[in-house]
């Protein structure tokens, strides 16, 4: 195909061509960081979490007297197990995506400070005896708390748990501890140190930022026994089959409710937990899938109309190039390259104003950069949009008799 | 003329159904999706008190330590410490002022009526009701003698007062948290700042404190805090914050009423840093901040990041309905070249025509208006049943009702310019000739 003719009738059509080079540049550099937007939250609402996240169900307790926990705790949680259908239970301070989130920061050598620059900061869960298995943390190295762990931790004046054993994830390992195994090593901070009895899959903080953030795993554990617990272990976490859990959960809170007259419970199953937290994130990415798909619309309509207008104008021309021996498919091949060119142009410019855009977004807001084949991939989705937008009016002048070029004029 | 231009406009517009449609069309989407984005940024973004708001200021200290401080650089302390906040409200320099923190109790009922349930609550002294010029259906908020004693005294909002007591003058009767017994003084009225300006700590938006109690009638009582705790050195005892712990905890506002008052203030805040670290508590140079309500919302970024990010997109999305709009029209100007020819060479002139296609770009623009009007109503109908917690609030006022139309009339005549313009230059003879 000569493509020489069709620069030449664009340069004598300079607005329109402009036109539908910027509309569809426009709608590149929308759609690339949209898309990438939506994927963003798609990545962050499917992060793994590595607890029985399907057989968990949750009833926190609030309201009791913190003095008696240490005979309230075990006689609630034996209740609990007394239920049909839990196959574990455990009291646990907070849990994985729960907004409720106590933070600390920790280095690896004796001499830090909280506001150092070394420090991490680590998400803290008090574990108290059993919650490690209603929660079916997965142990790659070391081991769970014992039984002596639980009974020598408790809270004091600080706001730190007085012990010095702690199990962390792989994430923080990995992190405080390169290239080496965490087991045996201790982290600091001003006042307390722990050292690491165990290392466990990654387990989700209370909040997490982005993702592909390491940082959203970073989640210590450490023992607590109920008598020193200071009114922390205010959650009860029970695990069963995934069709159990409406019943369990039910019961469990009636039983809290019996037991605690003074009490408030508050019960949910985890995964609707997990939803609710990304709720927010899911209505962006519906809204941002509406945009796009709206967007796309209306640029496939504004080609089909501005095209339909130039066939109109044409039909003289096309009508002569037929008289004169071009075929039908000549003719469509005309309009398709013509599109095609106009797109290329379009998609080039859109791609870089996407990237710019992106560079925009990542200094005002917390966004990360857009990899590299979010470019390609959107253009070459606008590509064959503008192909199938230009096919209707372009069989129309194909359609265009020869007979057109002796009419008028 | 202004009337014949309208129903030769009318007359080409019906002419083109398609195409009028389309421009239609796609300005309504690009004005509905920017004008519900817009009004869900405008509302969070408003002023929680107006008339109010310019006059009440939120003072910052910074009593950490050495480390990690860089000069300039450095934002004092989001909130304040138990003894800063008493030596500043003690000090009484303001107009007006008030410290307080959020918490959480059990409220229980007197005889069984109804089950427990948690309830946020303010912790405040007695200034932020005249301060924050809090509404009252019935009795009054309690006064400094009250702060003083102790006075086991709430105030309630109207909805726990048809949730505990069934509405109605309550004032007098007895409210149970944790176990103790309040007497209500009073029930504030119809009071929802929005955001929730004085306390950023726990919800943004439609937070909804039903209790108000004495600060210090709390801390007798060890009240649980809720909120956040920043701790520095040491620490301090974690989530029931103490008064000598290092931490801050507490939210310290003040109204001044002029601007001298608000230089006075600061000069204040200054020398108090000073004398604090020439006592050996603060060890960091003065390093105060003092914000009225609006400077304080944008430091805090209250806006949600998706929030803008929306309004951001939808602006985007509006520009390509525009192009899109700019290139229909022009086909449909030039396509009706040969009239425009005609006309030229009756007499009009070449401004005669260009107001003749503004006005139909203009007639484009109002019906895609009422169009964009009906979706962005549509638009934030669905807001409203988002999750997020400042959904309920996402409702069109007078003025994005007017934005709206003067934004599509708007867009619309500068989408009409360039299609008129090049329309205009037809040669009046060449246009006569090929007819």
């Amino acid at each position: 195909m000569e493509i020489r003719p069709i620069l030449a009738s664009l340069s004598k059509h300079r607005i329109p061509t402009v036109l539908i080079v910027l509309e569809i540049a426009l709608t590149c550099a929308v759609l690339c960081n949209a898309v990438f937007m939506i994927g963003q939250r798609v990545s962050a609402i499917r992060l793994p979490n590595a607890i029985d996240e399907h057989s968990l169900s949750m009833v926190g307790l609030s309201g009791t007297d913190e003095k008696t926990a240490g005979s309230d705790i075990p006689r609630n949680l034996a209740a609990l197990r007394g239920i049909p259908g839990v196959q574990a239970a455990g009291a646990i301070s907070t849990l994985p995506l729960s907004h409720n989130n106590w933070g600390w920061s920790f280095g690896t050598s004796p001499d830090v400070s909280v506001f150092d620059k070394k420090t991490v900061n680590f998400s803290l869960f008090f574990l108290g005896e059993g919650a490690d298995k209603a929660l079916g943390l997965r142990l790659l190295e070391g081991r769970f708390f014992n039984a002596d762990d639980y009974a020598d931790s408790s809270f004091g004046s600080a706001p730190l748990p007085e012990t010095h054993v702690t199990l962390v994830t792989h994430s923080i390992a990995e992190r405080m501890w390169p290239g080496q195994s965490a087991l045996g090593k201790t982290y600091y901070t001003t006042s307390h140190y722990y050292t690491v009895v165990g290392v466990i899959a990654d387990v989700l903080r209370p909040n997490i930022d982005g993702p592909g953030e390491a940082a959203n795993y970073y989640s210590a554990f450490f023992p607590m026994s109920a008598e020193g617990s200071k009114g922390n272990l205010r959650r009860y976490v029970l695990s069963s089959a995934p069709g159990d859990r409406d019943r369990v959960m039910r019961a469990a809170e009636q039983k809290l409710d019996e037991l605690n007259p003074n009490g408030v419970t508050k019960s949910a199953i985890y995964s609707d937990m997990r939803d609710q937290y990304f709720a927010d994130m899911r209505s962006m990415a519906w809204m941002l899938v509406l945009v796009c798909v709206v967007m796309l619309a209306v640029t496939a309509f504004g080609i089909v109309g501005l095209t339909s207008f130039w066939v109109g104008q044409r039909r003289q021309q096309i009508g002569i190039r037929r008289a004169v021996g071009a075929s039908r498919s000549h003719i469509l091949q005309y309009f398709q390259t013509e599109n095609f060119l106009l797109s290329g142009a379009g998609v080039v410019l859109g791609m870089s104003l996407a990237y710019g855009i992106n560079l925009y977004l990542m200094r005002h807001y917390e966004i990360t950069r857009m990899p590299w084949y979010y470019l390609p991939v959107s253009a070459i989705a606008l590509w064959v949009l503008g192909q199938l937008a230009v096919l209707g009016p372009a069989l129309r002048a194909a359609n265009v008799p020869p007979v057109v070029a002796t009419r008028s004029a | 003329m202004f009337g014949y231009y309208l129903d030769l406009a009318l007359r080409s517009l019906r002419r083109n159904k398609a195409l009028t449609a389309l421009m239609v069309l796609a300005i309504a989407l690009g004005i509905g999706a920017s004008m519900t984005t817009l009004t869900v940024l405008h509302v969070l973004s408003g002023d929680p008190l107006p008339g109010r708001s310019g006059s009440l200021y939120y003072p910052q200290l910074d009593p950490r330590d050495g480390h990690g401080y860089l000069p300039g650089k450095t934002e004092p302390m989001d909130q304040m410490a138990w003894i800063d906040g008493m030596n500043l409200l003690q000090a009484k320099r303001a107009d007006r002022q008030a410290l307080m923190t959020g918490g959480d109790a059990a409220i229980q009922p007197e005889n069984g009526a109804f089950d427990p349930f948690y309830e946020d609550m303010r912790f405040t002294t007695a200034g932020f009701f005249p301060m924050f010029g809090v509404p009252f259906e019935y009795g009054h908020a309690w006064g400094e003698a009250e702060d003083d004693a102790h006075a086991r005294v709430v105030v309630i909002s109207s909805q726990l007062n048809d949730k505990v007591f069934g509405g109605g003058d309550s004032t007098g009767k007895t409210l149970r948290l944790d176990g103790s017994a309040f007497r209500v003084v009073g029930v504030i009225g119809d009071w929802h700042p929005n955001p929730n300006f004085y306390d950023l700590n726990r919800k943004n938006y439609n937070e909804n404190e039903g209790v108000f109690l004495p600060l210090s009638t709390s801390q007798d009582l060890g009240m649980a805090h809720d909120g956040s705790v920043d701790c520095w050195g040491n620490g301090g005892s974690g989530q029931a914050p103490d008064h000598d712990s290092p931490c801050a905890w507490l939210q310290f506002w003040v109204q001044l009423d002029s601007p001298a008052k608000v230089a006075g203030y600061k000069e204040f805040l200054l020398h108090y840093a000073e004398q604090q670290k020439a006592l050996g508590r603060f060890q960091r140079p003065p390093n105060v901040r003092l914000r009225n309500v609006m400077q304080w919302l944008a430091y805090q970024q209250v806006v949600p990041d998706d929030v803008r990010l929306q309004a951001g997109l939808a602006f985007g999305f509006l520009l390509v309905c525009l192009v899109n709009t700019v290139g229909l029209m022009l086909a449909k100007f030039l396509r009706h070249a040969g009239e425009l020819g005609v006309r030229r060479a009756l007499g009009a002139s070449r401004r005669a025509l260009f107001a003749q296609l503004l006005v139909e770009s203009g007639v484009v623009g109002l019906v895609g208006g009422a169009g964009g009007l009906l979706l962005a109503l549509a638009g934030l109908w669905l807001v409203r049943r988002q999750p997020a917690e400042y959904a309920s609030l996402a409702h069109l006022d007078p003025m994005m009702l007017l934005a709206t139309f003067l934004l599509a009339l708007g867009a619309s005549l500068l989408a009409g310019l360039l299609p008129a313009w090049r329309a205009c230059q037809v040669t009046p003879a060449l246009q006569l000739k090929s007819n």
